[in-house]
C-alpha cells in the first residue's frame, strides 16, 4: 500500500489521479500508524514550506524517518522533496528530515518567479531507479520559487539561471522537484517506475 | 532549458467549447472534455478552461464540466469563470483544476487574490486581466485600462499597475488578454505584454490574436511573453499544438519537442 500524507498543503486530488490511473493501491492519511505500516510513502506538497511543521507536529516526521530507516519506499514531491533536506530559508525555523544535506534557497533576484513551466532534466544519473526509461534532456512541469542544492544525491538536475536538484535518489529514498502528476508521459513513467519498485 | 508554453484554452459557455470574436458573435467549437483531451495528446503545454459566461449571468463554474475535464488530464489544467471566493475556488481544486484564474472578482475584491494564495499556494492563482488599449491617450498602451465582466466594462483601472498589485497580493501568473487584439488572428498586443512582463517579476502569459506560428514567436520574443494562450488556431483544424510548436522553434524559440 502507498500512504499519501495529507499535511493540508494544496490538495492531493492530482497525485490521487495519477495513481489511481497507474492501479496503484494509494490511500489519503494524516495517521502516523498507517505510515508505519505502507510499504510506500508519498509525500506530496505545493505552497509554503512552512506547512511541513505540521508533519512534526502530526507525528509524522518520526513515523516517516522509522519507516525509512526500515526500508520503506519515499517519494518527495516538490515542497516533498524540500522537506528531505535539512530546511528551507522559505522557513528557516521549520527544519526538515535531514535525509539529505543543503538548504533550499529561493532563486536569485533578477530571473522570474516562481520558475513555472516545462524545463528539461539533465545529467541523468544512470543508476537511478525512479528514473528509468527518462530520456536525457526530457520535459517535465515546475512551478516553484525555492530549490535544493546539487549533490552527490543528485540524480537529475535542471538549470534555471543555475542547476539545482530536479530529482534526487539515495537507496530507498526519493525526491522530485517537478510535478510527476502534472508532467504527461515523462511525468507518468517516473510514478511508474515507483509505483513498481 | 526554460521552454515557452502554449497553452489550449477552451471557452465554455453553457458547457460547450465556443469562441468568440471579439467577445460577441459566438461559434460552437465541441466538448470541453473531448478536446482537452485531443490538446493533450496534441502537445499542448497546458489546458485553460474558461467559463466565460459565469460573471455576468452569475452562475457558478460548472464543477461537473472540470471532473471530466480534469480525469485522465496528466498537464497543467486552470480553470476560470465564476470564481468569486476562496470556497469556490476549493470546489474547483477538489474537482481537479491545478489553478484557477480569477478576473472581475478581483477587481471587485482585490483580497481574494491574499486568500487564495494563502490556501492553495501562489502557483495555483493566476490574475487574468482583461486589457484596452487607451485609444486618445498619449501612450495608448502604457494607459492601457483594465475591462471586467466578459470586456463589457470598464474598470478605470491602468493594467501595469493592476498586474504589480496582484504580483504583490500573491498571483502566481498574470493571464494578459488583449481585447484589441482578441479573435482577429492579427497577433497578440506585444508592446503592452512586453511592458506588463517587465513591470513584474512573475510569469505573463499573452493571449488574444493568435493567428499563426510567426504571432507565438514574436510575442515570446519582442512580447517577453513566458507562455501564451491559443484557442481558435486548434479548433478548426488548422494545426495541431506539436506542428504548432515545431513551427515556433523553427522561427527560434525553445519549445517542449518533442511532446
Amino acid at each position: 500500500m502507498i500512504a499519501v500524507i495529507d499535511y493540508k498543503a494544496g490538495n492531493l486530488t492530482s497525485v490521487m489521479k495519477a495513481l489511481r490511473y497507474l492501479h496503484a493501491d494509494a490511500e489519503v492519511t494524516a495517521d502516523p500508524e498507517v505510515v508505519r505500516r505502507a510499504a510506500k510513502i508519498v509525500l506530496p506538497g505545493v505552497g509554503h514550506f512552512r506547512a511541513t511543521q505540521r508533519l512534526a507536529n502530526g507525528g509524522l516526521t518520526e513515523a516517516v524517518h522509522e519507516s525509512i530507516t526500515k526500508g520503506a519506499w519515499f517519494l518527495g514531491i516538490c515542497v516533498g522533496l524540500q522537506w528531505l533536506y535539512e530546511g528551507s530559508t522559505e522557513a528557516p525555523e521549520t527544519p526538515g528530515l535531514g535525509a539529505f544535506t543543503g538548504m533550499c534557497e529561493r532563486f536569485p533576484a533578477g530571473i522570474k518567479s516562481p520558475h513555472v513551466g516545462w524545463n528539461s532534466l539533465d545529467s541523468l544519473r544512470s543508476d537511478s531507479k525512479m528514473l528509468r526509461g527518462i530520456p536525457e534532456g526530457g520535459f517535465v512541469y515546475y512551478t516553484h520559487s525555492w530549490r535544493a542544492p546539487v549533490s552527490a544525491d543528485t540524480a537529475a538536475q535542471t538549470t534555471y539561471s543555475a542547476p539545482f536538484t530536479a530529482a534526487v535518489e539515495r537507496d530507498n529514498v526519493m525526491g522530485v522537484q517537478f510535478h510527476p502528476e502534472k508532467s504527461s508521459t515523462v511525468g507518468m513513467t517516473v510514478l511508474k517506475n515507483f509505483v513498481e519498485l | 532549458m526554460l521552454t515557452k508554453r502554449i497553452i489550449a484554452c477552451l471557452d465554455v459557455r453553457d458547457g460547450r467549447v465556443v469562441k468568440g470574436i471579439q467577445f460577441v458573435d459566438i461559434i460552437d467549437a465541441g466538448d470541453p472534455a473531448e478536446l482537452a483531451h485531443r490538446h493533450a495528446a496534441g502537445g499542448a503545454d497546458e489546458i485553460v478552461l474558461l467559463d466565460i459566461t459565469a460573471t455576468h449571468e452569475g452562475r457558478g463554474t460548472l464543477i461537473d464540466t472540470v471532473q471530466r475535464t480534469a480525469r485522465e488530464l496528466f498537464i497543467p489544467f486552470t480553470v476560470g469563470g465564476g470564481i468569486r471566493t476562496a470556497d469556490d475556488a476549493a470546489a474547483v481544486f477538489d474537482a481537479g483544476a491545478d489553478k484557477v484564474s480569477i478576473n472581475s472578482a478581483a477587481i471587485a475584491r482585490p483580497e481574494l487574490i491574499d486568500e487564495i494564495g494563502q490556501s492553495f499556494g501562489a502557483q495555483a492563482v493566476i490574475v487574468a486581466i482583461d486589457a484596452r488599449r487607451t485609444a486618445n491617450a498619449t501612450d495608448p498602451v502604457g494607459e492601457a485600462e483594465v475591462y471586467v465582466s466578459g470586456g463589457r466594462k470598464p474598470t478605470g483601472r491602468k493594467v501595469v499597475e493592476w498586474a504589480r498589485e496582484a504580483e504583490q497580493r500573491g498571483a502566481g501568473e498574470i493571464l494578459l488578454t488583449s481585447m484589441d487584439a482578441d479573435g482577429t488572428r492579427n497577433g497578440f498586443d506585444c508592446e503592452l505584454t512586453a511592458l506588463v512582463s517587465e513591470a513584474v517579476q512573475i510569469p505573463v502569459i499573452a493571449s488574444g490574436g493568435a493567428g499563426n506560428a510567426q504571432h507565438f514567436a514574436d510575442v515570446f520574443g519582442r512580447g517577453r511573453a513566458d507562455a501564451a494562450l491559443a484557442a481558435s488556431i486548434f479548433h478548426f483544424g488548422i494545426t495541431d499544438s506539436r506542428a504548432l510548436k515545431a513551427e515556433i522553434q523553427r522561427a527560434g524559440v525553445a519549445m517542449r519537442l518533442p511532446c
